[in-house]
């Protein structure tokens, strides 16, 4: 899932500033951002008493069920179409995806109330870990299933680097050194020495990604 | 020719030393400290913004190396960090157009310890993937296998941590480095003539050269710098206590190097004296050591 953080309340704050807003719309993530506690109904509510307490107000407020869903955001915004017209903005509190898919569905100015932090493993509620970065050229084949573009805190192909010591990174050194970790498993599971891993096809990760399985013939 | 080269194939106990390039235009203690080394050493190496803080080029000052009249050959450092392939290719074809023929490759350390902490961290290729770039270009052809109008002829040389653990994914490393075209590696700091002995051992057989670092150990300060501060190295209790007792740490200090490089004398192909500043004590350490 996405994993996003809190943003700096007072870039928020300056942002409505900018538009001259007195008034905004609130929409929060049924999907990663409740799961992240950072844009669920909880958050979405917090927000809104922390908006009031600085002299907006808050026309309306709703959690998309997906919010980077791009139908199902602009049906859900048509729900609340009068608290969205009542707003002088719309505040959206998921990744930045779900900002761009709400500032698709509505013509007023939307800004971002979270930030958005990387594709994340829940390892148990509330703590999240990056272990994939969609490179779009996997090396797990070769790494016993643990990445070290991720991982590695150098995102190196090859290592240990020279600053890992007794087994742990330099980089988080409260860490086990990711390519220690991949020797470890494969040297477990029989698959002998690692090879030298090819540099990265970084074609394979350009902006913007794009997938069309609905090509017509 | 690189004499660093040719110092290696007649099996002679080489010299390196280490310059860092300023931070900022003013190269003269930079050159001073080249001054003082030069006459006792067969190459030096120059650092590539060393420790991820912002130095003059590697590219730059090490030409300047070859210019300071010193009779002075450079080891141009190049590290993974700050560039991608194109640059780091760029900048090695740049290198040999400039006379710099030996060079050390390697992965770089993180930007988050440096002084630009909010820097991008390139690392699109590594230290062993820049070694086979290196290689391809000796060969004449680039990273896509295209040809070169004018191929290079590089001494590569690679960094090795003959102390750290564990020692068996260090030597696959090592090993893995030499496949991609290492010639020669220079270590970090070695504490323990012993491991470094293991490693000798290991690596004699592929015909890499070794050459061993000693780092000048001047004061209590030094120590808990490396320690704290320094990857891929730790100074063990012995040897700090040493020091802090000693009544004159810098010359206890020169005195432990003299011993580390008679021991290494046997075993290694050379050493790399890193001084730390104290630039006047290489070649005291080295006449010590019987070597000058």
């Amino acid at each position: 899932m996405i994993i996003t953080k809190p943003r700096d309340w007072q870039r928020i704050l300056a942002n409505l500033a900018e538009v001259n807003a007195k008034s905004v719309f609130l929409i929060g993530c049924g999907e990663c951002a409740t799961v992240a506690d950072t844009g669920g109904e909880k958050e979405l509510l917090q927000a809104k008493e922390r908006l009031e307490e600085a002299g907006y107000s808050v026309s309306g407020w709703t959690v998309s069920a997906v919010t980077c869903h791009l139908g199902g955001t602009k049906l859900e915004m048509r729900k609340h179409a009068q608290e969205v017209e009542a707003a002088d903005a719309v505040l959206v509190l998921t990744c930045g995806a779900g900002v761009q898919t709400v500032a698709e569905g509505v013509s007023k100015p939307v800004f971002p109330g979270l930030e958005s932090a990387f594709l994340g493993n829940v390892q148990r509620h509330g703590v999240f870990e990056e272990r994939c970065q969609m490179c779009g050229d996997c090396v797990l084949d070769k790494t016993g299933a643990i990445c070290p573009v991720t991982t590695c805190p150098k995102g190196l192909l090859n290592g240990p680097c020279g600053g890992m010591w007794n087994g742990m990174c330099e980089v988080l050194t409260d860490r086990e050194c990711a390519h220690v970790k991949i020797s470890r498993r494969l040297a477990e599971q029989g698959r002998g020495h690692r090879s030298v891993i090819p540099p990265k096809d970084y074609s394979a990760k350009r902006n913007p990604g794009s997938v069309n399985m609905r090509g017509r013939k | 020719m690189s004499g660093l080269r040719e110092a290696l194939a007649r099996g002679e106990f080489v010299i390196t030393g280490e310059v860092a390039p300023p931070h900022g235009t003013d190269c003269s203690a930079m050159l001073a400290s080249v001054a003082k080394l030069a006459p006792v050493c067969h190459a030096i190496n120059v650092t590539d913004n060393q420790g991820a803080t912002l130095h003059i080029s590697s590219i730059a000052a090490s030409r300047l190396l070859v210019d300071s009249g010193c009779n002075c050959e450079p080891i141009f450092q190049q590290t993974c960090r700050d560039r991608n392939r194109l640059a780091l290719q760029g900048d090695l074809l740049g290198a040999w157009a400039l006379g710099l023929e030996n060079v050390l490759l390697v992965s770089g350390d993180d930007p988050r310890g440096g002084d630009h902490t909010q820097a991008k961290g390139v690392f699109d290729l590594d230290s062993t993937l820049l070694m086979e770039v290196a290689t391809g270009l000796n060969a004449g052809v680039d990273m896509t296998g295209a040809a070169l109008d004018g191929a290079t002829d590089f001494l590569i040389g690679g960094a090795l941590f003959p102390e750290v653990e564990p020692w068996e994914i260090q030597l696959d490393r090592a090993l893995q480095k030499v496949e991609a075209g290492a010639m020669f590696f220079q270590t970090q700091g070695i504490t323990d003539v012993e491991k470094f002995a293991r490693a000798a051992e290991a690596l004699r057989p592929t015909g890499v050269k070794l050459i061993a670092g000693i780092v000048l150990l001047k004061s209590p300060g030094v120590i808990r710098f490396i320690n704290e501060r320094l990857p891929g190295m730790m100074i063990p209790e012995h040897i700090s206590d040493r020091i802090a007792a000693a009544d004159d740490p810098l010359e206890e200090s020169i005195r432990l190097a003299r011993e580390q490089v008679r021991e290494l004398r046997e075993i290694a192909d050379g050493v790399h004296i890193m001084p730390l500043g104290a630039d006047g004590a290489v070649a005291r350490i080295l006449e010590g050591a019987g070597l000058a």
